[in-house]
């Protein structure tokens, strides 16, 4: 039976598109789940994509947080289910208390959309295994609102228990925090970062590497990994 | 209700900076900081009452702010609703 990855779409979600296709890409299925239902419709996996959920209002995440595929969602990541929260999807996850810290508008003030190097810190998670421990990929980075922030005692416990997954390379792009661009709960099944690796799943669409022209594809490794996560699970 | 919320001030929160910088341009030297913030007035049918303070109380620390970044200045009724007939006792 082929993994069911679900991908939530709330008003004012962009990616959700682009995360079915790199889940189908990657080999699973694509199950898309509705904001207003708690219905997480089997899925073995959860993506919260890229977007302005809810047009940003109040904070960003903020109302998002309090949908009802989101309660199930939280529910279902305290039960070891694999979720990824990419963009606005990490700022849900960060509103929903799933990961600490929270992020604030680029210290620039302005909107960047760039093709970013990244460092992987961490490849023991649900989403990052079949990555090398230190491998730098190259994905699209889009956002307002990606400064991570959290109290210094919150960034020595994310460093010291190496909860960072991703930090960037080469420049920071919107004063993240140590540099901070992804990271993980304590379980290692519930990652967020703000580049999107939905976005970097097929040549001729990805960023540009020394293999040619849109031929970056870094971004499967994201859902290959979570498809041999969860294999020896399945019958 | 008014609840007013504001970014924590260890959080130099860029809004903030963006503003005090276009003050400090346009020749107002007196502000060397600025810290935006937001005001939430919420509407309640009937009287004000100790159940309504309560509850906008609880929706301001659970909902109108996020503690990780933001703290909850204050909370308190309209001077509207007082003209409207709030029991001064």
């Amino acid at each position: 039976m082929t993994l069911r990855i679900g991908v939530v779409t709330f008003p004012g979600t962009l990616d959700d598109r682009d995360a079915l296709r790199a889940a189908r890409l990657a080999g699973a299925e694509g199950v898309a789940l509705w904001h207003a239902e708690a219905s997480l419709r089997q899925v073995d996996a959860v993506i919260l994509p890229g977007g302005f959920s809810y047009g940003d209002y109040l904070r960003v995440g903020a109302i998002a947080r309090f949908a009802p595929v989101v309660e199930s969602i939280i529910d279902a990541a305290g039960q070891g289910m694999p979720v990824l929260g990419i963009c606005n999807g990490f700022q849900v996850l960060t509103e929903s208390r799933l990961l600490p810290g929270s992020m604030v508008k680029n210290n620039h003030l302005t909107f960047i959309c760039r093709e970013q190097r990244l460092r992987v810190e961490n490849n023991s998670t649900a989403w990052t295994n079949q990555f090398d421990s230190g491998q730098e990929i190259v994905i699209p980075l889009k956002n307002q609102d990606g400064q991570f922030v959290a109290d210094q005692a919150t960034l020595d416990r994310l460093e010291a228990e190496g909860r960072v997954v991703f930090r960037y390379r080469g420049w920071n792009p919107n004063g993240s925090r140590n540099d901070i661009a992804g990271i993980t709960n304590q379980s290692g099944n519930v990652v967020g970062l703000m580049p999107h690796p939905e976005h970097a799943v097929e040549a001729g669409f990805g960023p540009d590497t020394a293999a040619g022209h849109r031929a970056g594809q870094d971004g499967l490794g994201f859902f290959a990994s979570v498809i041999a996560h969860l294999a020896p699970a399945r019958p | 209700m008014i609840v007013d919320v504001r970014p924590k001030p260890a959080l130099l929160a860029p809004p903030g900076k963006a503003v005090a910088g276009a003050l400090k341009r346009l020749g107002f030297a007196q502000f060397q900081a600025v810290r935006q913030g937001k005001r939430f007035e919420l509407e309640a049918a009937g009287p004000p009452t100790p159940e309504i303070e309560a509850a906008a109380r609880e929706a301001a620390a659970t909902v109108l702010s996020n503690p990780i970044i933001e703290d909850v200045v204050s909370v308190r009724f309209d001077q509207a609703d007082d003209a409207a007939g709030r029991d001064p006792a």
